[in-house]
C-alpha cells in the first residue's frame, strides 16, 4: 500500500515536471506569436513591392525602405564574411593548436569579457579604428587617400569614414566574441577519439582539423553564426555612433558607399507622430525578419551541405 | 554717342534676357549639380530636412544628400570638427560647441527654419483644468513645488493624485521646457514617468484621467482626440497652442525655434548653396506638412537676408559669451 502511494506521487511529480517544462516552452512561443501577429496585423496592408523598392519620403504612402534594406544587407554580408573566418580561425587555434600558456589564458579571458561589452562601446571603437583610423590620415574626408573610381565597384578610401565597410567591420567586432566562443564549444564537443584516430592514421594536424574536426563541428559553428548574425542585423547603437545615416537616396555601390540601416529606420518611423508611419514601421519589421530569415537560411544551407555524419 | 547708346541697349536687352531666363535656368542648373551634402543632428528637425532633401533630390538628382540623426549634441560635435556640411539643431549652438568650431576654423551661418510648440496636455476626461499659468506649470514640474494632487494647484480642483509625464531628460524638448520653467539652474521633479518616445507619453496621458504631460506640437496635432491641450497664461491671458498662436509668438514661452547650421566653407560649394536656398524657400510649407509651424514672414525674411549676407556666428550668445534667452522674434535681427 505504502509502495503504491509512493509510485503515484512519483508519477504525479513526473507529470508536473513535464507540464512545467511545456508551459515554459509555450510562454516563449506565445509571446513570439502575439508579437508576430500584432506586427503582421499592423504592417501587412502597407507592405508592397513599391515599399521595398522606393526611397524614404515624408509621405508615409510613398515612403520605402530600399536604402536601409540594401544598407543592412551590405553591412551584414561584410560583417559575416569577415567575422566567420576570423572567429573560426581564432577558435581553431585556441582549441586545436595553442598550448595552455599564460598568453592563451589572457586571450581566452579577454574574449569571454568582450562578449559582455555593450555594443555601443564597439561603436566608439569602430569610429576610432575604422571610420577615422586614429586620425592618421587627417579628419577631413576631402583629403582622404583614394584608390579606384568613386562611381565604380572598386573604390577604397583611407580612412574608411562612415562607409559600409566601416559599418561591417564594426559589427564584426560586436559578434566576433560570440562566434569564437560558440566555435570553441562546437570543437570541444567533437570526440577526441576522432582526432586521435586521424592522427594515428598518419594525418597531419592540418588534415585532421580540415578533414575531421571542422566538418564534425560545422553544425555547432553554424548555430553560433546564426545567433550572431541575428544580433548583427538588429544592432543599431554601434552604427549610430559611427555616424549611421537615416536618409540616403542611393543604394551602396561599393565598399565606401554611405548607408542607412533597417533598425534605425524602424526606430525613427515608430517614433513619428503619425499613425501611418507606425504602420510602415511594422512593414519594415516584416522585411527585416525576412532578411534575418534569409541570412539564417544561408547558414542552415551551409550546415546541411557541409555536415558529415560522425559514424 | 551712337555706339554708347547701342551698347547700353544691348546690355539692357541682355540683362532682361537674363532676368527672364533666370527662373527656368535655375532648375536646369540644379539638375546639373553634382557632389555630396552631409547633414547630421537633431531627430526633431529630421522630418523637415528629410522633406526638403526629398524634394531637392527630385530637382537635383545627382547631388547625394545624406542625413543622420546623431542628436543635436552629436551633430554639433561632427559639425565643429568639419565632418559635415549642415547640422540640424533643436536648440541654439552652445558656447562650448561654438568655441570648438572656432578652434577647428569652422565658421557657420545660423538659420532658424521652423517653430515647434511645446504642448502641455491632459486627459480629455479632465474637465477641471483648461488653462495653467507659467507659475502653476513651474510648480507642477519643479522638484521643490511639492504638488501631489490637482487640489494643490488650485483649491477648487478635485483632490486626485497628479501623474506627471515628461520626455527623456536628454532630449532637446526637455531641455527647452526646463529652461523656460524652472530655469537653467533649477531642477525638475524626479517622480515622473519619462519616455524617449513621445508616442508613449501620448498613450500614457490618454489612458490616465489624472495625467499631465508635454511634448512637441506635432504629436498633439496628430492625437487631438486622445489628449486635451492646456492653454498657457503668461500674464496676457490664456493662449491655446494652435499653428497661428505658435507662429505669431503669442503662445509664449513654449514656441521653440528649430535651426540648421551651415558650414560657411561648405556654403561656397554650389550644391550646398543651392540646397540651402531651396531649404529656405520651401521650409515654411514643408515644415507645416510634417507637423511643425512655419516661421512668421518677418523672421523668415531676416533669415534669408542673413543667409545671403552669410552672416556668421550665433545670435544666441553675446560677444561676451553670455547666453541670450527670449523669444526668437526678439533675439533675431
Amino acid at each position: 500500500m505504502a509502495k503504491s502511494r509512493s509510485i503515484a506521487s512519483r508519477v504525479l511529480k513526473d507529470r508536473t515536471f513535464l507540464w512545467a517544462c511545456l508551459i515554459a516552452t509555450n510562454v516563449a512561443i506565445v509571446v513570439l506569436a502575439v508579437l508576430l501577429m500584432s506586427i503582421f496585423w499592423q504592417g501587412w496592408d502597407t507592405l508592397s513591392w513599391k515599399f521595398v523598392t522606393s526611397f524614404a519620403s515624408r509621405k508615409p504612402s510613398e515612403a520605402g525602405i530600399l536604402a536601409p534594406l540594401m544598407g543592412s544587407v551590405w553591412v551584414c554580408t561584410i560583417c559575416g564574411l569577415v567575422a566567420l573566418p576570423l572567429g573560426v580561425g581564432t577558435a581553431i587555434y585556441l582549441e586545436e593548436f595553442a598550448k595552455r600558456t599564460w598568453f592563451t589564458k589572457i586571450v581566452q579571458t579577454n574574449i569571454m569579457n568582450l562578449a559582455g561589452v555593450p555594443s555601443i562601446v564597439y561603436g566608439i571603437l569602430g569610429l576610432t579604428a575604422f571610420a577615422r583610423m586614429f586620425g592618421v590620415f587627417g579628419t577631413n574626408v576631402d583629403d582622404a587617400i583614394t584608390l579606384g573610381n568613386e562611381e565604380g565597384f572598386f573604390f577604397l578610401r583611407l580612412p574608411f569614414g562612415s562607409s559600409v565597410l566601416a559599418g561591417g567591420l564594426t559589427l564584426m567586432l560586436v559578434i566576433l566574441p560570440v562566434v569564437i566562443i560558440s566555435t570553441q564549444e562546437a570543437l570541444r564537443a567533437v570526440p577526441s577519439s576522432l582526432r586521435s584516430g586521424a592522427l594515428a592514421l598518419g594525418a597531419t594536424p592540418w588534415q585532421t582539423v580540415w578533414g575531421i574536426t571542422l566538418p564534425a563541428a560545422i553544425p555547432g559553428i553554424m548555430t553560433g553564426a546564426i545567433l550572431s548574425m541575428s544580433r548583427a542585423i538588429g544592432e543599431s547603437a554601434p552604427l549610430l555612433v559611427l555616424g549611421g545615416l537615416l536618409l540616403v537616396f542611393n543604394t551602396p555601390t561599393n565598399l565606401m558607399s554611405d548607408f542607412a540601416i533597417l533598425p534605425l529606420q524602424i526606430y525613427n518611423w515608430a517614433g513619428r507622430p503619425q499613425d501611418e508611419f507606425h504602420a510602415i514601421a511594422a512593414s519594415a519589421i516584416i522585411i527585416q525578419l525576412c532578411v534575418l530569415l534569409l541570412f539564417n537560411g544561408i547558414a542552415v544551407f551551409i550546415r546541411q551541405k557541409l555536415q558529415k555524419p560522425l559514424q | 554717342m551712337k555706339i554708347f547708346r547701342s551698347l547700353s541697349i544691348a546690355s539692357l536687352t541682355l540683362a532682361s534676357a537674363a532676368l527672364i531666363a533666370a527662373a527656368p535656368q535655375e532648375s536646369a542648373d540644379l539638375s546639373k549639380l553634382k557632389g555630396a551634402i552631409k547633414i547630421d543632428g537633431s531627430s526633431t528637425v529630421y522630418p523637415i530636412t528629410e522633406a526638403v532633401a526629398e524634394e531637392f533630390n527630385k530637382v537635383a538628382s545627382k547631388v547625394r544628400v545624406t542625413v543622420g540623426i546623431s542628436g543635436t549634441g552629436g551633430g554639433f560635435k561632427r559639425f565643429s570638427a568639419g565632418e559635415i556640411d549642415i547640422a540640424d539643431a533643436s536648440r541654439p549652438i552652445k558656447k562650448a560647441e561654438s568655441d570648438g568650431a572656432t578652434k577647428s576654423k569652422v565658421e557657420y551661418v545660423e538659420l532658424p527654419v521652423a517653430y515647434d510648440g511645446l504642448t502641455i496636455v491632459v486627459n480629455p476626461k479632465n474637465t477641471w483644468c483648461t488653462s495653467l499659468t507659467i507659475d502653476q506649470i513651474k510648480k507642477i514640474y519643479s522638484a521643490s513645488g511639492g504638488i501631489k494632487t490637482w487640489k494643490d494647484i488650485d483649491a477648487s480642483w478635485p483632490e486626485k493624485p497628479i501623474k506627471v509625464y515628461s520626455p527623456g531628460t536628454d532630449s532637446g524638448t526637455f531641455d527647452y521646457f526646463k529652461e523656460v520653467t524652472v530655469g537653467k539652474d533649477g531642477s525638475i521633479r524626479s517622480d515622473m514617468s519619462v519616455s524617449e518616445d513621445d508616442n508613449v507619453l501620448v498613450r500614457g496621458v490618454s489612458g490616465d484621467e489624472n495625467a499631465i504631460g508635454f511634448f512637441g506640437c506635432a504629436y498633439y496635432f496628430e492625437n487631438k482626440g486622445k489628449v486635451k491641450s492646456i492653454a498657457v497664461d503668461n500674464g496676457k491671458g490664456a493662449i491655446a497652442p494652435t499653428t497661428e498662436t505658435i507662429e505669431n509668438g503669442s503662445y509664449a514661452p513654449f514656441s521653440r525655434p528649430l535651426f540648421i547650421y551651415v558650414n560657411k566653407a561648405s556654403a561656397e560649394k554650389p550644391e550646398v548653396a543651392a540646397f540651402i536656398e531651396f531649404y529656405l524657400k520651401n521650409a515654411a510649407e514643408l515644415a507645416a506638412e510634417v507637423g511643425y509651424v512655419r516661421l512668421p514672414e518677418s523672421i523668415s525674411t531676416k533669415v534669408a537676408t542673413n543667409w545671403s549676407k552669410r552672416r556668421t556666428g550665433t545670435q544666441f550668445t553675446t560677444p561676451e559669451g553670455e547666453a541670450v534667452t527670449g523669444a526668437l522674434a526678439q533675439v533675431y535681427e
